[in-house]
């Protein structure tokens, strides 16, 4: 694995290095917000279900920091643990708080909020990898086989609460239609490349924007028209773009938590 | 005293390798789980290549550790190299017979080899063989596990999830 550099151009490596970034730290703080919910999701089987799902992510991540540490970027723990949030091209939807409070005190998280948010989420996710199946950068078609594998269980099971929630309790449906709006706001910057665009699209790493876009709604039309809902918009112009390093407060407290322990001894064996 | 050096064989090798376990799953090799890819051997050097059954799966720096040191202690190896790669992706059907069957010892019902067309599947019972069983957590104690629950019998078994390139 350690001459992935042999025969690559600069222009082709940068390309990849900016898209590793985007998918990685995406990965990195949906499973550190999905893993808050330990101990906290409505009941014991959930409890399993998620933190199993944020453990497999967490796994995809430190996939995609591995092949940036092949192209001889950092290891993978520091780039995980140590850069600065204006350096992180997540999108602003996975780094939100997953309600009010702090999950060591009193925390009121919106439960409604985090299966729309997932269920969005790995949908997007599904797209993308997808698409890497074909990508023209061949480490990244190996990793992208192996997560969609995985992520057959994460959809089905985001699908289903998805689906009982919105056919459930009046209480329930107004719950999930608020988080519909508040996880679409933050929809913007997800299948945006930000100012790699060009780059990406052209070194055919993935797919185009527009094309994921339409990838996703397909996947979820389905769904939403038995539940007799519209398929939500996609914003135009994203109010942050993470993927230009563009963050809300959110993602700094999810730093400094995530990585406290790392930073007191990046040279420790965990 | 001097010893002339034996030759390493892969049949070796794969021997020992039947005696490194899954540390989840103490019954069942890493060979049986079809985690070996392949053994290749110059001289007295030893590499082996191991695909992990998913990604998240913390036992993975476990098993290249005792795969390291069941390798090193054959006296006639010299340097050990363990490799961890994606591709080609590891899938349940990879699982050898004598797997299914040691994963049955261990409680666990074998992942099946077929899917339904909707992409469900059927297990049935780890313990009596029952088929009316029902799904009570798709996600189980670890990442390639899920848990059921036999009406049969009344026991809840656990079953290893199948995974596959068609999903
Ligand atoms: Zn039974």
């Amino acid at each position: 694995m350690s001459n992935v550099e042999n025969g690559m151009s600069k222009a082709y490596k940068n390309a990849v290095t900016a898209l590793l970034f985007q998918l990685a730290d995406d990965e990195l703080l949906y499973a550190f917000r999905a893993s808050e919910w330990l101990g906290l999701a409505p009941h014991i089987e959930e409890d399993v279900a998620s933190s199993s799902i944020a453990q497999d992510s967490m796994g995809h991540a430190v996939m995609y920091y591995k092949l940036l540490e092949d192209l001889g970027v950092g290891s993978e723990d520091d780039l995980a643990h140590l850069r600065p949030a204006n350096e992180r091209k997540n999108s602003i939807l996975t780094e939100r708080v997953n309600g009010e409070g702090y999950y060591m005190e009193t925390p009121q998280y919106d439960w409604a909020y985090h299966v729309v948010r997932s269920y969005f989420y790995t949908q997007a996710k599904k797209a993308k990898v997808d698409s890497l199946c074909q990508s023209s950068y061949e480490p990244l078609v190996e990793a992208a086989m192996k997560i969609r594998m995985e992520l057959y269980y994460h959809r089905l099971h985001w699908e289903t609460w998805f689906k009982q929630l919105l056919s459930s309790t009046d209480v329930a449906k107004e719950k999930m239609q608020q988080a519909i709006e508040l996880v679409m706001e933050d929809f913007g910057d997800m299948f945006s490349f930000g100012k790699d665009k060009q780059a990406i699209e052209e070194n055919n790493l993935l797919c185009q924007e527009e094309a994921l876009k339409a990838s996703w709604k397909a996947s979820i039309a389905p769904v939403f028209a038995k539940l007799q809902i519209e398929v939500p918009e996609i914003p135009e112009t994203p109010h942050l773009n993470g993927r230009n390093g563009e963050h809300t407060k959110d993602l700094e407290s999810a730093l400094a938590t995530l990585s406290e322990v790392y930073r007191i001894d990046p040279a420790a064996g965990w | 005293m001097v010893m002339a050096a034996k030759e390493v064989t892969t049949e070796r090798v794969y021997e020992v390798l039947m005696t490194v376990m899954d540390p989840e799953i103490d019954s069942v090799s890493i060979v049986d789980l079809g985690m070996v890819e392949s053994v290749t051997v110059e001289g007295n050097d030893v590499k082996v290549v191991l695909l992990p059954t998913f990604l998240g799966c913390p036992a993975l720096e476990f098993i290249e550790n005792n795969t390291r040191d069941a390798v090193q202690s054959l006296p006639e190896v010299n340097k050990v190299e363990v490799e961890v790669v994606f591709s080609p992706p590891w899938t349940s059907d990879r699982i050898t017979e004598q797997g299914h069957v040691n994963l049955r010892k261990f409680g666990i019902a074998p992942p099946p080899r077929h899917f339904e067309e909707d992409g469900s599947w059927h297990v049935d019972c780890a313990y009596c063989g029952s088929t009316y069983v029902s799904m009570e957590n798709i996600f189980g104690p670890t990442a390639c596990r899920s848990i059921l629950y036999c009406k049969s019998c009344k026991n809840v078994f656990e079953a290893m999830k199948p995974v596959s390139t068609l999903m």
